[in-house]
Order: structure tokens, then sequence, then C-alpha cells
């Protein structure tokens, strides 16, 4: 009986601007069932974290009920955490991004939590825009209650105990592009070439980054039939196109050649490169984003990668105009202007 | 690259890291698994089986196998493994019954073996049993060669020597001590149908300095000198001392002198410190012993008043190298340095002399007096006559005598049946899956985090004035199954089978040295370069899968693989199992005893 993760690490692990290495980023060793896509994903997070030299402290990673919400607990042991009440991450995100602005905010979801239980949150933390990444690990199937279909399982896709699910099923990227997310991504957990960008381009996006991860639920939901096994995912998984995230400042050294490559500069100066694989789409068109996701869809295509990006939009912040600091950082002075600004106040209102 | 071949054994065999460096390959992570099983008995025999000597390799080994060790890639030291061999040897229960039981039917054939250290011993208790009637030729009144002559007794106590030696001599050899023999050609005469040389490398090298002939009453040969102590033919040597060299016998001279009345003792080598010939350890217990180590001084002269011999003159030298790195040592200018001396020990390497083998014998000697050898079965140019230890190629250490010994045996075994000695005996292997059930593994799996255990010695003040009294006291059980819960089981293997993977990452994701990556192939450089973490340990191979469903390979860098067995545990289809890798050495006695018969 093991189970415990030895301390050794490989030593020539390289280390990040901050000088840690990627295992300062991980967290307690998962308890999900061995072959978890969730586990998969989580270990994109903590590339993807590592890779972006965020530090720990900064930023706050939220989740609901579930075992998608379980996983925080196995990636940034040193950033925060809240685990909150089932499908209602998104108000607890909304009221924490109000008050400290400066934090990254970074939302673990399932299926279950997202499309069911926390529909009513979903969509309106999409259409206010707050500015936190947004992943749903998207199994099809209640995992933690021996595996009931969800709301996102496809309609004709049969799970472990034969019974076909009759009802269409929720499309969680479409809807979150319909309700006006800014950044929009599909993305599969065996594949990190993929994710990885993705997760660091959507934790770099100033707004609403939206993340559906196909994710094979190994013990209830990797059956034939199935529509999430990892078979039948790799077997009809189409992409939009390939994805470099180029930081800001860093020169783009990848050059796929003129008419497939489509460059997305985003508001800090960091850089999508897209190598265009599908043909017809346009990242920065809603209206193309939603054809190509459609016409996937009838030919019974997982699409994948960018779906749609607006790199302009501006988030919960900017249009109800908060403060510009955090709420703790704010002085008596800040909070008491004192009676002359009072009086200017009440003069504009006469 | 090509998809690796684990059904040839050396490619696990090289996993293990620590039986693979092993000149004898003995199955280290299976005994130490048995130390702390407290199976001290079943671990003396697997060690008993592979070199022979436990006790005494237990506390003199070269250790070749901890340079090796995996942990200390991963750790900062790595496992004491030759200090958990003796904790097997020093707490054995009854091991005779487990050794093959004479009286032996003989089969007819006379072997004779000349000099009585490891590897004659060896290739005695390899043949013995398969009914060979053996003679053993030695000039001193007891077996063990220069284990018993070079080996001080603080550091190898005569008791646990004998015992190991008397285990192979009571399997019925015939034993001719006091006879040095002086002939090869009248060996042959005999009648022996095959003779071995296992008489190593016994001239101690002299300096020719000036004044070296007119003190010659206090200058000896090292390994002389270490001989007439242990024979007990030296007792005493003056206050003052000087020990010229720089490897383990300079550092047993030195040692040896403290304890014969020695006050004070100083080592002197011409080469920087850290690259003296020692182990480290040894210097170590030089300098526990306040015995100085002064490097970068070549000799020069000894100093002679009246007879009298007063000391040595020095000159110092600092090391300087070219570009190929070839070392040149360079006088630094200044005074030369005198050290006072009533004795100096010359321990400054020792060479083989073969003055009585007669050169029309057919052994074919080279330029430097050294006869040619097989190196794989260790017949001499004539076919009668074998070659192992210290005699075959020069000066080596026990671990390899013993490994020439087993190899030599099943030659002369091979020559004495008429069969071929190219066709060797395959190794014996073994692996089997270690899955008891979910996170349940037939081995302890958990990877300690303790740093490696130092072993406690007895005070100074008793073991300077006592010879004999062993200056190491061992580790005790607890300390000793501590130390032993440290090895990381290399050989419990991690198996991948390509048809059962579904390509979920979990292996690759949960790996906690990061050795596992799924990615495309290419040749071994580019490949190499492509890993979640690059594999720059050349000396380590990479395991690689068949094509899988992506057309990805599983790559694993064997280099620093903990064998946690986490990648198996979190594997859903079991596509990696953890299998025990048994390989043991084929020998004499075990391998070619069904054709014997």
């Amino acid at each position: 009986m093991t189970y415990i993760k030895p301390k050794f690490r490989h030593p020539e692990l390289p280390k990040n601007k901050l000088g840690y290495s990627v295992d300062h980023y991980e967290g307690a060793l998962s308890t999900l069932c061995a072959g978890c896509g969730h586990d998969s994903i989580s270990a994109g997070i903590i590339q993807a974290a590592y890779e972006l030299n965020i530090e720990p402290h900064r930023l706050a990673k939220l989740s609901g009920i579930g075992c998608s919400s379980k996983t925080p607990a196995y990636f940034l042991s040193n950033s925060h955490g809240f685990n909150s009440v089932h499908g209602r991450m998104p108000s607890v995100a909304t009221g924490a991004a109000m008050a400290n602005r400066d934090l990254t905010y970074f939302g673990v979801s399932g299926d279950g939590d997202t499309a069911s239980i926390g529909m009513g949150q979903f969509v309106h933390v999409v259409r206010r825009n707050l500015n936190m990444t947004y992943i749903v690990m998207n199994n099809g199937c209640y995992g933690l209650t021996k595996g009931q279909d969800s709301a996102t399982a496809d309609q004709g896709s049969k799970n472990k105990s034969g019974n076909v699910n009759l009802f269409e099923s929720i499309d969680l990227a479409s809807l979150a592009i319909e309700l006006g997310a800014t950044f929009v991504a599909q993305s599969f957990s065996g594949d990190k070439s993929q994710l990885v960008p993705l997760i660091k381009a959507a934790m770099n996006h100033p707004g609403f980054a939206f993340i559906n991860v196909i994710s094979p639920c190994v013990t209830f939901n990797n059956n034939l039939g199935s529509t999430k096994s990892y078979d039948y995912v790799r077997d009809h998984v189409e992409a939009t196109a390939t994805i470099d995230f180029v930081p800001q400042m860093q020169e783009i050294s990848v050059d796929y050649g003129k008419g497939t490559q489509k460059n997305v500069t985003m508001h800090d100066g960091s850089v999508l490169q897209l190598h265009k694989l599908a043909e017809e789409w346009d990242p920065l068109d809603r209206q193309s984003a939603m054809n190509a996701v459609i016409n996937a869809k009838a030919k019974n295509e997982i699409l994948t990668g960018l779906l749609y990006v607006n790199p302009d939009a501006h988030d919960l912040h900017h249009m109800i105009k908060t403060s510009d600091h955090p709420l703790n950082s704010l002085t008596k002075a800040d909070l008491c202007p004192g009676s002359a600004i009072l009086v200017d106040i009440n003069a504009e209102l006469r | 690259m090509e998809p690796t071949n684990i059904k040839n054994p050396e490619f696990f065999h090289k996993v293990v890291d620590c039986q693979h460096a092993c000149p004898a390959h003995t199955p280290v992570p299976e005994y130490i698994r048995l130390i702390a099983e407290e199976k001290y008995t079943e671990a003396y025999m697997v060690n008993w089986d592979s070199n022979v000597f436990p006790g005494v390799l237990g506390r003199t080994c070269d250790r070749p196998c901890e340079p090796a060790c995996r942990r200390g890639r991963v750790d900062e030291e790595p496992v004491a493994i030759c200090r958990l061999k003796r904790v097997a040897a020093d707490n054995k229960g009854d091991v005779k019954a487990h050794m093959p039981q004479g009286p032996f039917k003989p089969n007819g054939k006379k072997v004779a073996l000349i000099g009585a250290g490891p590897s004659s011993l060896t290739v005695a208790r390899d043949l013995a049993p398969l009914g060979y009637e053996i003679h053993l030729y030695d000039e001193q009144k007891l077996g063990g060669g220069f284990m018993r002559s070079q080996i001080p007794s603080f550091r190898l106590p005569e008791a646990v020597l004998n015992e190991e030696v008397n285990y192979i001599l009571d399997l019925g050899i015939h034993t001719h001590f006091n006879q040095y023999v002086s002939s090869l050609k009248e060996t042959l005469d005999k009648g022996y149908d095959a003779v071995f040389v296992g008489s190593g490398a016994p001239k101690g090298r002299d300096l020719d300095l000036p004044g070296r002939k007119e003190a010659d009453l206090n200058v000896h040969i090292g390994i002389n000198w270490l001989a007439n102590v242990a024979f007990e033919h030296t007792t005493k040597i003056g206050k003052k001392v000087i020990v010229l060299g720089g490897g383990n016998t300079a550092m047993d001279c030195c040692r040896t002198a403290r304890r014969l009345g020695g006050e004070e003792v100083k080592v002197v080598v011409r080469s920087p410190f850290e690259e003296m010939k020692a182990s480290p350890w040894e210097k170590e217990d030089a300098a526990h012993e306040d015995i100085p180590i002064i490097d970068n001084h070549v000799p020069k002269s000894f100093v002679v008043e009246n007879q009298v011999l007063k000391g040595m003159i020095f000159e110092k030298v600092k090391a300087e190298y070219d570009k190929d790195g070839k070392r040149k040592l360079v006088p630094v200018g200044g005074a030369d340095v005198f050290i006072e001396a009533d004795d100096v020990l010359i321990a400054v390497g020792q060479e083989n002399s073969f003055p009585w083998i007669e050169r029309d014998l057919g052994i074919e000697f080279d330029k430097w007096n050294m006869p040619t050898v097989d190196t794989v079965t260790f017949v001499s140019t004539n076919p009668k006559v074998f070659f192992g230890g210290d005699a075959a190629w020069g000066p080596k250490n026990v671990i390899t005598a013993v490994a020439h010994g087993h190899q030599a045996a099943i030659s002369l075994d091979l020559f004495c049946r008429g069969e071929s000695l190219n066709v060797r005996p395959s190794p014996f292997v073994n692996l089997v899956s270690q899955k008891m059930g979910i996170h349940e593994w037939a081995y302890d799996s958990a990877v300690v985090n303790d740093d490696r255990y130092v072993v406690p010695q007895a005070d100074k003040k008793v073991t300077l004035v006592n010879r004999k009294k062993e200056v190491e006291l061992g580790f005790d059980h607890i300390t000793g199954f501590k130390e032993a819960e440290r090895c990381l089981n290399c050989d419990i293997q991690t198996v991948f089978s390509t048809d059962k993977c579904i390509e979920c990452d979990a292996c690759m994701d949960i790996c906690p040295t990061s050795c596992i990556s799924f990615t495309e192939n290419a040749d071994e450089t580019d490949l190499r370069s492509m890993l979640k973490v690059p594999a720059a340990n050349l000396t380590q191979d990479l395991y690689v899968s068949d094509p899988l469903k992506t057309k990805r390979v599983m790559v694993k860098d064997e280099n620093v693989c903990l064998h946690c067995g986490l990648c198996a545990e979190r594997c859903p289809t079991s596509a990696w199992d953890m299998q025990k890798f048994f390989y043991n050495v084929t020998k004499a006695h075990t391998g070619c005893a069904s054709h014997a018969k």
C-alpha cells in the first residue's frame, strides 16, 4: 500500500522565471479513479501556471461540487482555494473578484455542476464577463453517483449499463458563445499539447474565458457506445487550429506560412498564434464560430481548439466602473474623502 | 527508435544499477529486501551464491555498486549497500545447512589451484560440488590470500575470514599450505586435468631513490610489511612514520602503523588529495585516526645519518592538465621539504610476478610479462591453464577476483568435459508481477526520505591500542532496517504493455521524477531531447514502446525512476505493471550440474 507521492523529483527539472520548478505548482495526490481525464487536466493547469510564471499566492482556484470540483486539491497547493456549494462557484468567484481584482481567478466545474444545478449561475457569469478562467471538466455523466447521464451526454450515447440517452444534450461551448462569452475554447483531456496553450491563453484573457474540456470518465463512461470515451473522442476529434501561446515580448519563432496562419494579439501584447485547420472559420467572428460548431456537430465531429475570442473585451470591473484597486488596499482617506468632496458631489446633483 | 526488446534480460539487468555494476552481479535489491524482513540467513545465502565472501566483502569491498546506485542520482548519497551486506553476515543463522553438502561423488577429474586467494577459493567452491578433486596450493599457512595478508584485522577480523574460507575448505578441498609452487611444469606433470592460476599480484613496487639502500633497515614495502604484521612477524614500528602512496594499501599501512606504535604517522602522496586512488571512506577513516595526508609532495631522497634513517626529502608540486586532461606534476619552486621519519612504508602499487612459470609451456606472455588470457573464458594460450583474479590482468579487488573465479570455474568444467569454452551458460532470469490488489504490491513500494545512516565506530582509545579490535561496529537491526528501506527496489521493473494503453496520460502526470513521456517517435538523440525532462544521462537507456493508437510511443527514461509503482497504480488498464526481475549469473555448480551427472 503506498499512495504516497515520493518527495524526490527529477534533479534536472527546469525552473521558470520565478525560480520555481513545476513541482511548486503541484497539489496533493489525486484520489480520483486511476486514468480519470480530470487528473490530466489538473496536470495541464499545473503546467500552464508554471509556464506563465504565475506566483501561486496571486491565484485563487474556485470550484463547486463533483469529481471535477475536487481537483483544485490536486493542483496549485500554494494558491488560495474555495470549494463552494454545488453549482454556486460563479457567485463566489464574482464576490471574490469584486473584492480583489488583482488576483487571477481560476474556476473549475463539471458538467453537472455547470449544465444542471449551476446553469442559472453559469449563464449570468458569462454575460457579466467576469475576468476569470472557467474550465468545465466534461465527462457526460455523474461520476460521483455511479455514472448517470448528465445534461451534456449526447443524444443516443450509450452508458455503461447499456441505456441510451434520449435527450438532447446541452452544448456548453455554443451556449457560451451565444451568451456573449469573450473567450470560448474546447479541448480534450488526452491532448495536452492543445490544452496547455489554451489554458495559458484563457488565463491571459481580460474577461470571461471558458474552456469546455471533454474528460472521459474512465470508470463509468469509457464504454463502447459512449461519445465521451477515450476511443470515441480520439476518433471524432477535429481541431479548428493548432495553437501556440506566445507571451508578451517574446519573439514569434514559428511561421506556418501565409494563408493558414492567424495571429491574435491580446490586450497585454501576448499573441495567440493559430495555425488554421478549419475552413471558413474566423476566431474573431462570433457568427463563424457558431457555424463551425454547428457544422462539426452535424458531421458527428468534436470541434476542439480556440472557437472564439474577442481580445478587446471589457470585463465586469470596467463595465460597472469599480475601484481600480482591490478593496483591501483602500485606506480611510480613499473611503472617507472628506466634506469638500461631498460638497462637490452634492453640487453635481443639484 | 526501435521498440525496446525487454525479452533480452540485459535491458532490465542494466536498470538494476547496483547489480549491473557489481563484477559478480550480486542481486543487491533482493538481499536488501531480505535484510529489511530480518531474513538474514536468506540474505546471506543470496550473497554467498554470488560473491562467496559476504562477511569479508561487507567490510572491505571496493563497492562499485554504490557509485552506481540510483539513489545517488536523486538523493544526496547512495544506499549503504556494502554495510548492509555485513548486517546479513553478522546476524545470519545456520547457513551451512543451505550450502552444498558433501561428500560429493567424485567425477574422476583433478584440478590444481595455485594461490589460495578469493579467485581460487571461488573456483574451488564452484567445482567441488561437481565431484572435482581440488588441490589448493599456497605459500602461507592459511587460506585467504591477500584478504588475509593485506587487509588489517581492525577492518576484517580473522574470525570472519576464517569462517568464510572454511565454508569452502570444508567442501573437501585438498589443501597444500606452506607450499610455494616454484614450477608450473612440475604441477602440470602431477597429472592434473587442468590448472587454475590465482596467485595474485604479489610484488610490491619499490622506489629507487638516493639513500634507499642505506636506509633499507627502516624502509618497508607496504604489502610485505602488512603480511608480516598479519602473520605476526612484525609487531612494532618507529614513532615517526612516513607512508608513501595514495591508494587503499597506503591507508591500511598508515592505520596499521598507528596501532604498532606509530605516533606521528603521515601519508605523503604525489597527486592532489582529490585524485588519490584510495576510496573516500578509507581516507576519512585515516583522518579520523589523526593521520595527516600531505598531497602534492614528490619523494626525492632518503636522509640517512650514521646508518640511521632520519627522514625524507620531498619536492613540492602542483598538478597541471593539458587540453586532453592529462595530468603533469610541475614543481612549484621553493625549498624542498624535509619530513622526519623513523620508518618509511612504500605503498605505491603492486605488480604481477611469474618467475615460477616456465616460458616453454605454451603460455604466451606479453612485453610486460603478463600472460595472454581470454577475457571471457579466462583460459591462457595453454588450454589446460586458466588465470583469474589479480594474476590475470593485474591488481583489482576481491569482488573482481570472485567474478573471475565463477567464470573460470565454468570454463574449467567445460574443458574437463571436453566441451567448447565459448558456449557460456545463460543467466537465470525471472520476471514476476508484484500486484496484490489496488495500491497493494508484494514489495514495499513507498520511497522513504531518510538520509544515509552512518556506521558507528568503536572508540579510538580502544581501537588504536589493539590491532585486532574492529573499528566499525556495523549497523544494528533497527538501523539496518532503516538503511535497507532506502533501497529503491530497482529490480522491481516497470513493464509496459502497448496493447492495453488508452493514452490517458495518468502515468506521465503522476510520475514524481518525470520519467515517462508520450511523444512522436524519433531517433535516439532527438527522442532524448523531446522528453518531458530531456534525458541527458546517456549511460541510462530509454524504454520505448511499440507505436500506440495515436501513432505516438511511450518513452521512459530509466535514469531516475524511483520504482515507486505510482505509474502502475494510476494506470486504469494495467498497461503498466510492476514485475520483480531476478537475474542471477549461472555458476558452474548450478548451471552445468546436469551435464556432469
